[in-house]
Order: structure tokens, then C-alpha cells, then sequence
């Protein structure tokens, strides 16, 4: 069953036009993942509006293979410049910078875009086998089951993002409260406008988006006073190949990288925890750890595996369930509304050849993907080396254009450079930004799911737990709210058990 | 850092009481279909008062001396914020590509110190470039001012 949709989703991904979009999606997010300021997330916010006259099938091809090439992008910055695009290519830079340093460059590059794909395709497989699956189960869920995802969503943000817990749940909070703003569709009522006629369509998320990692990205970056004067690399096919050659030996980490990636990855914020948990399980089931650091090819393939296989990942809930794991599914999730789907379980009998096409053109794109990187560094690195003076303002005004676009409004301009500003105070003082963006995408959806099981339920919250999916979930979301307040109590109590061992001697 | 960590934990409390009250004025109580508008609102206002007692609570006894921006790292960061705050009230009136020439010539002018010539066909080219790529291939409008209506565009 499963195998005759994924060919109908090849025929989709594989006509020429869709294979153009997927290639300009890929050169145009390497090209955005290199540019500092700019990522995942807000190219898909830049782009979004562009895709409005567009099929859905292709508009979500262009936008996947977009998300592919920025994810890609990160790994040239993070290896030649030493600066990570994203928090999860944070790893990437132990290893990788000093390998170019080395002169090795090629080499690391090479690891890393393999490792990319590696770790990509083996969560587009598993994609591939449970999506049909999961959704099929979805079908069956009610608003309590909807709201217990939800929060799960949010908790594992709070127990496994490894931010500030208080300050991640405040994030959180910031973001439903936003998407409260506006008219409230159930009782036709004017919430929180405060007579202020602006106010009353409430805030768009993806001028958030665009404001919060755009505009604040690059107030940090210039504030940091980053030179981008990096390592040079030697890429030719001989490298390539010299590096291939030596790639299978490490199938191991390969494989864990990619399991801890998916089991991370499908749960939000679960990239950069999966990056570094595959680089410390690479050193210490490595026979040489005294080299990790130092230039380790090793410790470059374990985080970008572990990292794309998460990137996938994020967008199995997406694809299924109607949840984003990640800021960038979040505003593909964004687009689906627009071009008119409802995204959710529904999504696999209404539209096959969407969901199909989309899961397809993952395997393309990625194919691409690689290619083109391997191919292009060069190009690519050089772009970093324009001067700050021509970036700078092009940056801002493609921003501009994006937050414009959306509603063709002015506000929404202003709205973005507001957001601008907040989200470079809020990342100074360590105030999460991915879960505030979630939130404001999925506010109105959990709270009609908490309204209609509150309905069915006469105004008990227990039914939460009462239902068995949504209370076995519900239990889950309670855990990793609870871990924070949890685990340093529990890490004392292991030290006062341990502790009097040695003394026993 | 400590004073911004307590200020923007101000800033929130008092957008934390304002929600929970409006949240209150629209009832939070159960209606005729439901829990009412101010439900939802309200306990995320609560909770959210709730976690910003307990940062403000640990920012008091933590000393942190670490100043939020130093004195030479503000500079380029209002190199930035500032043009680009002067370039949104330029696009309000001129449109978007009179906006665009006049912010990027300004960079590449006085903060990239390029020759004149290279300012001006930079500058010149890339509204140029953007206007076919949105107004004529993805028929994407771009906010327009009085040099376009009197060009006829």
C-alpha cells in the first residue's frame, strides 16, 4: 500500500517543473542558510508570499527544498567560518573548523554534507514507513487528545530544550497570548485590542518570524563583530572521493546518529539536544577520544547526521498530525492554511498526491541537495566574503519585502522591526524564541482543542487523562514539565546513594 | 545584565496584568458556549505572572555585572537598527524601491566607503532587480510612491 502512493508521490516530485522548484529551492536556501541573520525559518517566511498564485504541491516542494539547502548552508558556515547558523551546528564547529584549518576543509565539507544526507534520508524512510501509519491513528482523535499533543509539544520544549525552563515557559506564554489577539472565532468577541483598530487581525506570525530570527539575528551578529574571514577549502571530485572511501568506516556513528536524531527530532526543539548527544556518544564510543576536538572527522559526522536526521523528523507531526516540530514546519504549516489545505491526518485521504509529492520530493531534493553543495562550495563560501556594507541592507530589505508581502501592509513592516528588537533582547537574556513562534502559529488550534474538551467534559480538566491515548500522553507532558523541578533533586539524591561507597572501604 | 533580566521581567508583568484584567472584563467563567472569551487568556496571564515572580525572584539574589551591551558594541548594532528604522519611514512615503536605493547607497556610501560609481550602480540595480522579480514575475506589489506614479508604473 504504502509503496504504490510513494511512486504516485515520484510522479508528482519527479515532472520537470517540480524538479526546477526543487532545485531553486535548494541553490536559494544553501544561499540563505550561508547568509548570516537569515535561516531555515525565515527564508520560508521571505519566500512564503511568493507562493501564494502557486500549486500547493510545487509552493511546499519549493519550500522543503529550501529547507533542505539552508540546512545544508549551516554546515559551510559552521566548518570554514567557525560561526554556527543554528544552534544544532554548534557541534559541527568542535571538529570541523579545526579539520579546515588543517587545509582539510574539503574533507570536512565532504563528511558533513554526506553525513547531511545520510542521516536526512534515513528520517524521510522512516517518514515514509510511519507517516501512513500515524496519520491513520490520528484519525481517530478528539480535541483532548489534539490538546494533550499540544502539550506535549510545549513540555518538551521546557524539559529537554536546555534553555532556562521559567524562561522557555514564559516564551510559550508570550506566544498564545499573541495569538490570542484578535477576534475570537468561537463567541465572535474583540479580545485584547483594546479599541485599537490595528490590532483587531491580530499578529501575523510570519512577520514574528521574520523579525525575531531576521532582523534580531543580524543585530547580534554585527554586535558580535563577526569578520567573516575563514579557511579556504580544497573541493575537487579527488577529495570527494578520497573522503568517501574513508565514510563507511564510521557506519556505526552513522546509524546512532541517525536513531537518536529521528527519536529526538520528532519531538520540538529536539535538533541541537540530538546534535550534541550524538557527538558524546561518538567520543566516548571512540577509540581515540583524546582527538575530538582537535579536527576528528568522526565528530563532524555525528552531529550532522544526528542534526538532519532531527530536521526531518520535525516534520513527521507536521505532515500528520497538523503540529509543527520546528519554527521552519511551523510556517510551512503556515502555508499549507494559505494555499487552502487543512493540514492534519485528513490530509493523507483528501490530498494523496500533496502528501505524497511532499515526501517524495524529500528524497529529491535531498539528492539535489547533496549534489549541489558538493559542487557549489566555492560559490557559496564566497558570498560570505562580500562585505558587510552591501549584506547588511539587503538582508534588511528582503525582510522588508517578506513581512510587506504577507498582507500588503506597512504595519506589519513596522511589526518586524518591533520584533526585531525584542528578539535580540530576548536571546541576550536567554528567553527561548522557538517556542514562542510555535505558540503564536498553534495558539488558536490548542485553544479551541481545550474549549471542546472542556465542552465534552461539562468543564473538567481530568478529561485529559481520563481518555487513554490523550491521558498516556497527557502523562508524558506532565513528566518533562515536572524535569526541571525534578532532576536536581534526583541527580542529589544519586550522589548521597554513590557516595558512601568509597567510604565503605 | 541584571538590570535588563529585571526589566524585561517588569515590561511582562505589567503586559501579564493588563491581559489578566482585560481576560477578567471579558469573563472567564463558563457562557453558553463554553468557557468564554477570557478563559483562555486569563490562565495564561496567571501562569505566566506565576514563572515571572519566580525569575524576578532569582535575578534579585543573582549579581550579575556583565553589562546587556558594552559601549563599543552598541555602535554597530545601531548602525544597524537605526538605518534600517530610517529606511521603513522612507518606504512609508517614497515606496519601497526609492526606499531601497537610498538605504543601500547610504551603507555602501558612507559605511562601506565604496567610490561613487560603485554606490550608485549598486544602489541603482538592485531596486531595478527587485522590481521585475516581484511586480512582474511573481506579480508580488511592492508599496509604490509618488516617483512610480509619476513614471507611470
Amino acid at each position: 500500500m504504502g509503496l504504490e502512493n510513494l511512486l504516485l508521490g515520484f510522479q508528482v516530485a519527479l515532472q520537470p517543473g517540480n524538479l526546477l522548484f526543487a532545485v531553486v529551492g535548494v541553490a536559494l536556501g544553501t544561499l540563505i542558510g550561508v547568509l548570516p541573520g537569515l535561516g531555515g525559518a525565515n527564508g520560508v517566511a521571505i519566500l512564503l508570499p511568493l507562493t501564494f498564485s502557486m500549486p500547493p504541491t510545487s509552493a511546499i516542494i519549493l519550500l522543503t527544498s529550501l529547507y533542505w539547502g539552508a540546512l545544508f548552508g549551516g554546515a559551510i558556515t559552521s566548518i570554514l567560518f567557525n560561526i554556527p547558523g543554528e544552534p544544532w551546528s554548534v557541534a559541527t564547529t568542535f571538529d570541523g573548523f579545526p579539520l579546515a584549518r588543517q587545509g582539510e576543509g574539503g574533507q570536512a565539507l565532504t563528511a558533513a554534507f554526506t553525513s547531511s544526507f545520510v542521516g536526512a534520508l534515513f528520517s524521510v524512510i522512516l517518514i515514509t514507513l510511519f507517516a501512513p501509519l500515524l496519520a491513520e491513528v490520528a484519525l481517530k482523535f478528539g480535541p483532548p487528545e489534539f490538546f494533550a499533543i499540544q502539550l506535549l509539544t510545549f513540555s518538551s520544549f521546557i524539559g529537554l530544550g536546555g534553555g532556562d525552563p521559567l524562561k522557555s515557559l514564559v516564551s510559550i506564554l508570550i506566544g498564545f497570548i499573541m495569538a490570542a489577539v484578535g477576534l475570537d472565532i468561537v463567541t465572535g468577541q474583540l479580545r485584547l485590542t483594546f479599541g485599537i483598530t490595528e490590532l483587531m487581525k491580530g499578529f501575523d506570525f510570519i512577520v514574528a518570524v521574520i523579525g525575531l530570527f531576521g532582523i534580531s539575528e543580524i543585530l547580534l551578529t554585527m554586535e558580535e563583530g563577526l569578520s567573516f574571514k575563514g579557511a579556504r577549502a580544497r573541493m575537487n571530485p579527488r577529495v570527494v572521493w578520497e573522503t568517501w572511501k574513508i565514510l563507511p568506516r564510521y557506519y556505526r556513528t552513522f546509524l546512532r546518529g541517525s536513531l537518536i536524531g529521528f527519536w529526538m527530532g520528532f519531538k520540538p526543539g529536539g535538533a541541537t539536544p540530538a546534535s550534541f548527544m550524538s557527538y558524546a556518544f561518538a567520543k566516548r564510543f571512540s577509540k581515540h577520544p583524546e582527538r575530538f576536538g582537535k579536527g576528528e572527522l568522526e565528530g563532524v559526522v555525528a552531529p550532522e547526521t544526528a542534526a538532519h536526521a532531527a530536521g526531518g523528523a520535525s516534520l513527521l507531526p507536521m505532515i500528520t498530525l497538523g503540529i509543527p516540530g520546528s519554527p521552519t514546519a511551523a510556517v510551512m504549516l503556515g502555508g499549507l492554511i494559505i494555499w487552502g489545505l487543512q493540514p492534519g491526518p485528513m490530509l493523507f485521504k483528501e490530498k494523496p498526491e500533496f502528501v505524497w509529492g511532499l515526501i517524495a520530493s524529500m528524497y529529491t531534493g535531498n539528492v539535489i541537495g547533496v549534489v549541489m553543495v558538493l559542487a557549489l562550495v566555492p560559490l557559496f563560501a564566497a558570498i560570505l566574503r562580500a562585505p558587510f556594507a552591501v549584506l547588511t541592507p539587503l538582508i534588511v530589505a528582503f525582510c522588508a519585502i517578506g513581512a510587506y508581502s504577507v498582507h500588503s501592509s506597512m504595519i506589519d513592516v513596522w511589526y518586524m522591526l518591533v520584533f526585531g528588537v525584542i528578539g535580540y533582547v530576548f536571546k541576550k537574556l536567554d528567553y527561548p524564541l522557538a517556542p514562542l513562534v510555535l505558540a503564536l502559529v498553534l495558539g488558536d488550534l490548542a485553544e479551541n482543542a481545550l474549549r471542546q474538551s472542556l465542552i465534552m467534559s461539562q468543564g473538567s480538566l481530568l478529561i485529559l487523562f481520563e481518555r487513554p491515548i490523550a491521558g498516556a500522553i497527557s502523562a508524558v507532558a506532565v513528566f518533562f514539565f515536572a524535569l526541571p523541578i525534578v532532576a536536581p533533586y534526583w541527580r542529589r539524591m544519586r550522589r548521597t546513594v554513590e557516595a558512601p561507597a568509597p567510604a565503605e572501604r | 545584565m541584571r538590570a535588563a533580566d529585571l526589566i524585561t521581567a517588569a515590561v511582562l508583568l505589567i503586559g501579564g496584568l493588563v491581559v489578566a484584567w482585560e481576560a477578567v472584563r471579558l469573563g472567564i467563567g463558563w457562557g453558553t458556549e463554553g468557557p468564554r472569551s477570557g478563559f483562555f487568556p486569563f490562565w495564561l496571564a496567571v501562569i505566566m505572572l506565576g514563572a515571572l515572580a519566580g525569575i524576578v525572584a532569582r535575578a534579585w539574589r543573582r549579581a550579575d555585572r556583565r553589562p546587556f551591551v558594552s559601549r563599543e558594541s552598541l555602535r554597530p548594532v545601531l548602525t544597524v537598527l537605526l538605518p534600517a528604522a530610517g529606511f521603513v519611514v522612507v518606504m512609508e512615503w517614497l515606496g519601497f524601491y526609492v526606499a531601497a536605493f537610498l538605504y543601500l547607497a547610504f551603507y555602501m556610501r558612507w559605511l562601506g566607503r565604496y567610490p561613487w560609481p560603485m554606490a550608485a550602480l549598486g544602489s541603482f540595480a538592485f531596486p531595478m532587480l527587485t522590481f521585475w522579480v516581484f511586480e512582474r514575475w511573481f506579480l508580488v506589489p511592492l508599496p509604490k510612491g509618488p516617483i512610480e506614479a509619476w513614471l507611470g508604473l
